[in-house]
């Protein structure tokens, strides 16, 4: 659905432009601002929807309504929230560094978008099928860990030393998990022979449900590796130490306001939906059908995979709104003595299952 | 990269407070840190001092009930135990038997719901925000309780002095009893949720290390000193009403951790409700005010009353010149004392650590700044 639009967009572009005598560069140009548009709508709608699944899950899991008054059953909620954000005033704190103050949340949240635009959509391309999808991995994983950035600008701009304290340990943090998350992924990729996630996906369609990456039992380690370190880069309990609200206030966000907190609360959410996205498609088929390809139902498999991402991150909500917090030292020593030697062992795995299976 | 040795690491100064979310009110922490260990803790309390010890000296005896509320606010019902118990005292009253089985079963009620409070704040502070929620589910039972037989849900105003504002409301022992059923289960719930956590017990055993000396030199009292294996409660050391009659276990832990005075907490609240059954079951029928003159005007004379609150020992000292008012009064406030040994229990911890051991302290700002 998505490439037929996309495709369709790109003719009826090609045939102006040949009628114009225009270069026909500027439609791949026009391509790109079309699917940057897209993608920027993308992440802000699914940070909303996501922000109000978050507060009717965590209202259903602690037994409380959440969010009711704004619409029904309080669906505009998150959407007055973020009008609220943008007519707040916008603080800069006295002695702040304006420019790293006001980059921090900007950092975060480019960052946060760019990793959208490998994503396989649908059979045969991204969503702008514009960037060369062949390293695909390497970019998501390279674009996730550039996030970090943006927290560390964030909390040393903010001339706060609970915002440092808090970047500090987002730094340390996202670095440390960054290795055994790539140690999943790599296991997946040495399955499937390739860095592209249309291949991993093409790889998992034939038969449906049954193909799929989760029911290998080689890939099993790297399936809890991934979720695990996938959470702490996102920053979500029990890995929420950089905006630990009890100890640190609010971390690196403390003194932002208006629509640069927005910004970050929206690249959270984005960040943490990227993740669902990322291990739908390494263990979950991607946006192939559950029940064989082609899809009998012939759903357009952008659904699939949405379908599939939220059920990962109803997964992960789950688990926030049950653990408690880890202390920063364990955490350090759970990613450098435990997930690590377990990521070596399922590489290992993988690499044995990839020879002889 | 080679070390460089001219580079060194630089102290952190950092205020904790007043306005932080989880030091449990307005108490502000001076904390020095060396990255996330921490090298000093120093609590500066006063920012809720109401002055509720001076206001009682140009108030009569009466007048002043309302405000024992109002400074311990998470056990409202333990502080006008004791002052009514002070005030009866120095009157020479004796409360009728009915009276003191109800007084017995509102503190203890009380217990739990201050208990309930702890247990979700201390989930909170290390992270884990549902169970927070879950008590204060259960808590708002008792509340209701509470409300239906004071009017109130905070601040009850229910004892007087010399009696009870009013019997018990029909349905409130039927109310309790079938909150005291569901009650152990969902501590069950609490406990599987919460204590069992791998998490949660890697967060709290071992750290906040107070041993039973330093506990006693302090002058830390309640579930806070039992947690570091010294049983000392004063309903069975001293005690008052009805208890010798009731038939309940001082929960110790000899680990003197964060854990130790959590495990405390949560078998007091079962206590409570084996407390609660039997209050219930032996109830006796009859008056529950005896007359007391409509000007109190008690002999001049001092006196010092303490009972076992939710925090520790409460005490009363009452000094009075045979006016209308007292002459004195002091709070005997558990918080402070339990305050005191704080920075001993926080030496080598994180920042983190703090957290978690404050909460297991279940100090209440209104009763260390009175």
């Amino acid at each position: 659905m998505l490439s037929f639009i996309a495709n369709w967009l790109r003719d009826l572009l090609t045939a102006w432009f040949q009628a114009w005598h225009v270069p026909l560069v500027f439609v791949d140009i026009l391509a790109w601002i079309v699917g940057g548009v897209a993608i920027l709508i993308l992440v802000m709608v699914v940070a909303l929807v996501f922000i109000y699944l978050e507060r009717k899950i965590s209202g259903y899991i602690q037994s409380r309504l959440g969010p009711e008054r704004v619409g029904p059953w309080g669906i505009f909620q998150t959407a007055m929230d973020a009008l609220k954000l943008l007519q707040k005033e916008d603080i800069v704190p006295a002695g702040a560094d304006k420019i790293l103050h006001t980059l921090g949340p900007i950092a975060f949240f480019v960052v946060g978008l760019l990793g959208y635009l490998v994503i396989p959509w649908e059979e045969g391309g991204t969503i702008a099928r514009m960037v060369d999808a062949h390293v695909g991995v390497l970019y998501v994983l390279a674009f996730g860990s550039l996030s970090v950035i943006g927290i560390l600008m964030g909390g040393w701009g903010s001339n706060n030393k609970w915002s440092l304290l808090g970047a500090l340990r987002g730094a340390a943090q996202m670095i440390s998990y960054e290795v055994p998350m790539l140690l999943a992924v790599v296991c997946v990729v040495l399955l499937a022979g390739s860095l592209s996630l249309s291949t991993i996906v093409d790889q998992q369609k034939t038969l449906g449900l049954l193909s799929w990456n989760l029911w290998r039992p080689w890939l099993w380690l790297p399936v809890i590796l991934y979720l695990i370190a996938a959470t702490a880069e996102v920053n979500r309990t029990p890995f929420d130490l950089p905006e630990a609200e009890s100890e640190l206030v609010a971390g690196y966000h403390t003194e932002y306001s208006g629509m640069k907190f927005a910004f970050f609360f929206l690249a959270e959410y984005g960040n943490f939906f990227l993740v669902g996205l990322i291990f739908s498609v390494l263990f979950l088929g991607g946006w192939s059908s559950p029940f064989g390809y082609p899809d009998p139902l012939r759903i357009p498999g952008v659904i699939w995979l949405l379908g599939k991402a939220t059920v990962t991150v109803f997964f992960l909500m789950w688990v926030r709104w049950t653990l408690p917090r880890l202390r920063v030292d364990q955490l350090m020593s759970l990613c450098w003595k435990v997930l690590l030697p377990v990521g070596f062992l399922s590489l290992l795995i993988a690499g044995t299952a990839a020879l002889y299976v | 990269m080679t070390w460089d040795p001219t580079c060194v690491t630089e102290e952190l100064v950092v205020n904790m407070g007043p306005q932080h979310p989880s030091t449990h009110g307005v108490l502000r922490l001076i904390l020095r840190l060396d990255g996330e260990r921490v090298l000093e803790v120093r609590p500066d309390i006063g920012f809720l001092h109401s002055s509720l010890e001076k206001i009682a000296e140009r108030l009569d005896y009466r007048q002043y009930l309302p405000y024992t509320d109002r400074y311990d606010y998470l056990c409202a019902m333990a502080n006008e135990l004791a002052y009514v118990r002070a005030v009866e005292s120095l009157l020479g009253v004796e409360p009728t038997p009915r009276c003191q089985w109800i007084r017995v079963m509102m503190a203890e009620m009380n217990r739990i719901a201050s208990h309930l409070v702890y247990y979700g704040a201390l989930g909170m502070d290390t992270g884990a925000t549902t169970v927070f929620l879950y008590c204060f589910r259960e808590r708002e039972r008792i509340l209701q309780l509470f409300e239906d037989a004071s009017g109130q849900r905070l601040l009850y105003h229910y004892f007087r002095i010399g009696g009870l504002r009013n019997d018990l409301p029909p349905g409130f022992c039927e109310g309790l009893r079938s909150f005291l059923d569901e009650f152990p289960r969902r501590v069950a719930e609490y406990d599987a949720l919460l204590t069992r956590n791998r998490i949660f017990r890697s967060r709290t055993e071992g750290v906040g290390y107070l041993s039973p000396e330093a506990a006693l030199s302090y002058g830390v009292t309640g579930p806070t000193l039992r947690g570091s294996g010294v049983s000392y409660d004063l309903r069975r050391a001293a005690p008052y009403y009805v208890y010798p009659e009731l038939e309940f276990d001082v929960p110790t832990r000899p680990e003197g951790d964060v854990m130790a005075r959590h495990l405390v907490r949560q078998e007091e609240m079962l206590q409570s409700v084996h407390l609660l059954h039997q209050c219930l079951d032996r109830l006796p029928p009859g008056e529950i005010n005896v007359k007391v003159p409509r000007k109190l005007k008690p002999d001049p004379g001092e006196i010092y009353v303490r009972i076992e609150s939710p925090r520790g020992e409460l005490g009363v000292y009452l000094i009075s010149d045979g006016s209308e008012k007292p002459y004195r009064l002091h709070w005997r406030a558990p918080s402070f004392h339990n305050l005191q040994a704080y920075p001993e229990m926080c030496q080598g911890a994180y920042v983190a650590d703090l957290v978690a051991i404050l909460g297991s302290l279940d100090i209440i700002l209104g009763d260390v700044d009175r």
